[in-house]
């Protein structure tokens, strides 16, 4: 992502102090066709997610009609006709992306952040605390994330937050894993000796000189645990636990429009489209990342 | 010689880490009814409870014990196999669930017969070819969740395009599962949809492994047919990550079998813990959080002792 250019207008010392950067791995990732098809479809469903709400033709809660009937037999103009109460299928559609999306960006988000932070801790100091923090994630990882997320909702309620910390924490150790498995091997390497020998702090050490090297397999993950982000938290919602029954929300609007899928199946089918294109998205930008980074590993290894 | 007490130690040893997980699963899941600001009692009996007939019931309970205690009475209830009542149905938990479990094992039955032999043919087909437009698909399916899969074939197949199976399958509590076989097509089929992109590419990452490798292509060289190549030589060998893969599947099934059932309202254990969630019947859903989990780490077990048993090279290792 951000690979310093190297100044090529100074004289290049023989042999080179320098080996000359590979391009970054988003740079390499980028040429590929299947990471910019990811990109667009993504980012499309943001757009429509995050600002479709603003051209939306009715209010999230307005009635349109009666439930379930098509478009050309709604009371007030639609262009997918009805969702259960009488409401427009096309406007809660436009609403019911972004609690999903912020919900599933978020959970990412605090996964990979503590996971790096495990992983890279446990790879620095090896021996005990290697062993403990590596157990304790095998125990996380020993429930299923959805009966987990269940059983947290059902002693607490289905409150934002709480899926959003529940989806993130129990991510953690997957995060944590690949971290901490990249970064093992580079604990070994003569530039973090020399880093201890010059005194460098500890937080420097394991941000500074040893993320960077995890960033491949790091970001593969992370778009990885986005993808499955989004298939539980919708999953979740499509369950029936969000925190607000009367808002829209993808995964909501597919299990309560299921029962009127005869009469308007446009209350299903919008948002399963939505689901799955995101999921596709997503799955395929993680498959051009890792591509991207299995060709630059193989650079590196000829040098 | 010393290579069986080698596999046995490794047996206990995963064994005992594996208990050891599930005690504390077992305190983390106990620890968190804990956390709750509402009373059991006063949740059980309502709002209109008199302090005589609660503090009746708090006794009963052992409400009043030290929470040390409670737990190891939970936890005993949960080994025994005596894991209390039902607080919303008000019956013994394993009456509720025992016919439940029966329809869900018969699911997970059908959708391995269906999704293992298809995956591991899907997967030695991709290892020996190209195959990008299948690999593809099954990159897309793998990222698809279980819901989307599941209504997209009831759409295709009971509302829409075709009226050929229903949508449901509204299965009756002690009836057997097995009456109903149309009612099970479609679980199955989304079941088996969502692990088979996990096990074909698995199987075909390991076969691609052992394709590339010496002995295979000595066998080549031999001039011994390919279909005898495949099946003599290179299969067994890509046998131990296969294993691997169907156990963490039939743990996928454990924790997709909530989704899946709740879909076609399928009468399982998914569908009891998702009912149970919703109506915060604590017993119900720390009893099956436990089973799954349990399930989940006895499965991983028996997939490394698997991969260890067909893995001559690790056997010798380990003495």
């Amino acid at each position: 992502m951000s690979s310093t250019q190297i100044d090529s207008s100074q004289p290049r010392l023989s042999p080179p102090a320098t080996v000359a950067k590979p391009p970054g791995i988003m740079r390499v990732a980028f040429r590929l066709w299947r990471t910019r098809t990811g990109l667009i479809i993504v980012a499309l469903l943001l757009l429509v997610a995050f600002f479709g709400r603003y051209v939306a033709p009715y209010g999230e809660q307005e009635g349109v009609g009666l439930p379930f009937k098509p478009s050309s037999e709604t009371r007030l103009d639609t262009l997918f006709g009805s969702a259960k109460i009488g409401h427009d299928v096309w406007t809660r559609f436009l609403y019911g992306g972004r609690p999903i999306l912020i919900a599933a960006l978020a959970s990412t988000v605090i996964a990979l952040v503590i996971g790096s932070i495990i992983g890279l801790i446990a790879a620095y100091n090896r021996r005990k605390l290697d062993d403990v923090l590596m157990r304790a994630m095998d125990v996380i990882l020993a429930l299923p994330q959805i009966i987990t997320a269940l059983v947290v909702l059902s002693m607490f309620g289905a409150k934002t937050y709480l899926i959003v910390l529940t989806v993130g924490l129990s991510t953690v150790p997957r995060i944590a894993r690949v971290v901490r498995g990249a970064a093992v091997s580079i604990v070994e390497r003569d530039f973090i000796s020399a880093a201890e020998a010059l005194g460098e702090k500890r937080s420097r050490i394991l941000f500074s000189e040893i993320l960077p090297n995890v960033a491949a397999p790091l970001l593969v993950e992370a778009n990885l645990r986005l993808t499955f982000a989004i298939g539980l938290i919708s999953g979740i919602a499509f369950l029936g636990f969000v925190p607000d029954p009367g808002a829209a929300n993808w995964g909501l609007m597919i299990s309560e429009n299921k029962s009127g899928l005869t009469p308007n199946h446009w209350g299903v089918t919008l948002p399963v489209i939505a689901v799955a294109l995101l999921t596709i998205g997503t799955g395929l930008i993680g498959d051009g990342i890792s591509r991207a980074a299995a060709g630059l590993d193989r650079q590196k290894g000829e040098d | 010689m010393s290579t069986r007490w080698g596999v046995t130690k490794f047996i206990l040893r995963r064994l005992a880490f594996g208990v050891l997980t599930l005690l504390v699963v077992s305190i983390i899941v106990f620890g968190m009814t804990q956390l709750l600001p509402s009373d059991p009692a006063q949740a059980k009996l309502g709002r209109n409870a008199t302090p005589a007939s609660l503090q009746a019931l708090r006794d009963q309970m052992g409400l009043d014990r030290p929470k040390i205690a409670q737990y190891f009475s939970w936890l005993k209830g949960m080994v025994t196999g005596d894991p209390g009542d039902s607080l919303a149905a008000e019956v013994p938990i394993t009456s509720y669930i025992a016919d439940r479990v029966v329809n869900s094992l018969f699911l997970l039955v059908l959708a391995s017969i269906v999704s293992i032999p298809l995956s591991l043919a899907l997967g030695a087909y991709m290892a020996r070819r190209p195959a990008r437009i299948l690999s593809n698909a099954m990159l897309a399916l793998a990222s698809m969740p279980e819901f989307v899969v599941g209504i997209v074939l009831v759409i295709i197949f009971s509302t829409r395009l075709f009226h050929l199976l229903p949508a449901v399958s509204a299965i009756d509590i002690g009836k057997k599962p097995w009456t109903d076989m149309k009612g099970a097509i479609l679980p199955t089929i989304t079941l088996a949809v969502g692990a088979i992109p996990y096990i074909s590419r698995t199987a075909r990452a390991s076969l691609v492994e052992v394709l590339q490798s010496d002995y295979v292509e000595m066998a080549r060289l031999k001039g011994i047919p390919e279909r005898e190549v495949m099946r003599r030589h290179a299969f067994p060998n890509a046998l131990g990550p296969v294993f691997q893969v169907i156990a963490l599947n039939i743990a996928y099934f454990a924790a997709g079998v909530i989704v899946v059932e709740a879909i076609f309202n399928f009468p399982g254990i998914g569908g009891a813990l998702s009912t149970a969630v919703k109506a915060r019947d604590f017993p119900v859903v720390q009893f099956l959080a436990m089973a799954l989990a349990a399930v989940y780490v006895l499965t991983n077990i028996a997939a490394d002792v698997a991969t260890l048993l067909v893995t001559p090279r690790m056997r010798t290792r380990l003495s």
